[in-house]
């Protein structure tokens, strides 16, 4: 096989974030700015040096605009990854290919969204006439994303065998690691067994607790070739292996009408991520997996390959996802549903402090991190390495 | 109890891909489209058959029975005029003539009813059901029975 272009030629070696919380006073553009500006502090590079941009087609700020504030010079490359959370780890792979590749040389992948303002609910701005694929759901009452993923989670459990308790498991694995962590939204919130239980419904069979939190917040990350990172201050972060995932015949979020509607994104993007990696799923030690809704979870763990199909419920048994002593700490910032909602970019930042060894819920002896980005939508996934 | 007509998220019944589809359900009639060239069905409608990659299609009568392939049941925060149905049903079926075709609905008592009246704990995947034509507003949503 041919060596691969991006194979830990890339590092992440800047992180940054603003407070994460509801009704932030800053703007959207303020939030990502101070992320992208404190992540260049922290690995020394100066605005001047950023020549690429990377971000989500549902970020609010424009390149033009974060480049105006921060003082960016000459930017060569700027993209954007589509389908919301899935395009979280999307980003560092296009930045790494566009260092990798020589379209640039700093780039910097960043989100920031006011998404606890009310009104930034997707679900919520739609007009009275569907034009696009949302006329074959939402007429029915299918509005929001929770809705739609507790359709495949309902099939699901009929399916496998998954029951609630399975869906808690994953629910309180994450609070857990939140009660470790003092950034944490959920920080000294406590989530019981009996708390999960009798929580109200969003969308049965998903209640309150299966959901991730609405956040206001930013976050960033500096990434240069693996050679340039080795002068820079903090521990190079490798992109070890990186992967995009639209499986044929997918539709994002009501993917009901294909062959096999539970084997979905994670699927394409693993194959590819594995491929070239020096490592397999029995090597990982440590996970941040997107968390929009507790089942992704059993779907990813399945999709990414640490056990079979239908048998990603069952691995979340005995504390299996949490630290310091499950078989895969999970989420160990709390994740989307009790650290912060902010399309699964914060899980690219915990990933990252785990390889520094600077997590909360540092997870001992962890070669690798995966990180991963919407499951139910075409995704993408990071293998970073330390 | 009948639907809150305003507020519904309805479909604009002239779009190119779906108003077949949506002039069916207006006459009675649960159509699906196929490939004119291969036979293939498929759904949501599209312009180009992703088996032969013609253009040309036709739509298809269904019997309208099927099955409960899965459902959920929202509960609020929800837009205003289904949160007032709430806490109510959204099934999904597949279709007896075809199992691979599935499609979003309501279980209901009949054309008439609400998308709230069926006890939820009875619903079961697997359960039969039949096609019937609710109107809403200038729609016709395709809803389902028990059969």
């Amino acid at each position: 096989m041919a060596e691969s272009v991006l194979k830990d030629k890339v590092a992440i070696v800047g992180i940054g974030q603003t407070a994460f919380g509801k009704g932030l006073p800053d703007s959207e553009l303020s939030l990502a700015c101070q992320a992208i500006s404190a992540a260049l502090d922290e690995c020394g590079i100066a605005p001047s040096e950023v020549d690429g941009l990377v971000s989500f087609t549902m970020e609010p700020n424009r390149e033009v605009d974060v480049a105006r504030n921060v003082g960016l010079g000459d930017i060569t490359f700027f993209s954007q990854i589509g389908y919301g959370g899935g395009a979280g780890c999307g980003t560092i792979v296009h930045a790494a290919m566009a260092i990798a590749t020589g379209q640039c040389e700093v780039a910097v992948a960043w989100r920031a969204r006011k998404r606890a303002d009310k009104a930034s609910r997707p679900w919520a701005q739609v007009t009275e006439r569907l034009e696009d694929h949302w006329q074959w759901s939402r007429p029915w009452g299918l509005l929001r994303p929770v809705d739609e993923i507790a359709m495949l989670t309902r099939r699901y459990m009929h399916e496998f065998g998954a029951k609630r308790e399975h869906l808690a498991n994953v629910a309180i694995a994450f609070r857990k690691h939140a009660n470790r962590n003092p950034a944490a939204t959920m920080h000294d919130r406590p989530l019981s067994f009996e708390q999960y239980m009798d929580a109200r419904w969003i969308s049965e069979p998903l209640c309150l607790f299966d959901n991730c939190l609405e956040t206001d917040g930013g976050l960033a990350a500096v990434l240069v070739s693996a050679e340039r990172a080795k002068d820079l201050p903090q521990k190079p972060v490798y992109v070890h292996t990186g992967a995009q995932g639209l499986p044929p015949q997918h539709q994002t979020m009501i993917n009901y009408f294909n062959d096999d509607p539970l084997r979905g994104p994670a699927w394409t993007a693993a194959k590819q991520l594995w491929r070239d990696a020096d490592f397999t799923p029995a090597d990982v030690k440590v996970a941040q997996i997107y968390d929009a809704f507790s089942p992704l979870i059993p779907l990813s763990l399945e999709g990414y390959g640490f056990c079979g199909r239908g048998e990603g419920a069952a691995f979340t048994e005995g504390g299996a996802l949490e630290w310091p002593d499950g078989r895969l700490p999970t989420n160990t910032s709390g994740g989307g549903m009790s650290e912060a909602y902010v399309h699964g970019f914060n899980l690219v930042l915990e990933g990252v402090r785990q390889m520094r060894g600077t997590s909360t819920s540092q997870v001992e002896g962890a070669e690798c991190c995966l990180v991963t980005s919407g499951e139910g939508v075409p995704t993408s996934a990071v293998l970073l390495r330390r | 109890m009948t639907d809150v007509v305003s507020g519904f998220l309805l479909p604009d019944l002239e779009s190119e891909d779906g108003a077949p589809f949506w002039a069916g359900t207006a006459r009675g009639e649960l159509l699906v489209q196929a490939c004119a060239s291969c036979g293939r069905r498929r759904f949501p409608p599209r312009p180009m058959c992703p088996h032969c990659r013609s253009i040309e299609t036709r739509w298809d009568p269904m019997s309208g029975r099927a099955t409960v392939w899965s459902f959920v049941v929202p509960h609020p925060p929800l837009l205003p005029a289904y949160a007032e149905l709430a806490p109510y049903n959204v099934i999904v079926v597949a279709l007896d003539d075809d199992p691979t075709i599935r499609m979003v609905g309501n279980l209901v008592t009949g054309p008439e009813g609400g998308i709230n009246e069926i006890d939820p704990a009875s619903i079961a995947i697997g359960e039969p059901v039949e096609v019937v034509f609710s109107r809403v507003g200038d729609t016709t949503l395709p809803r389902w029975k028990r059969a």
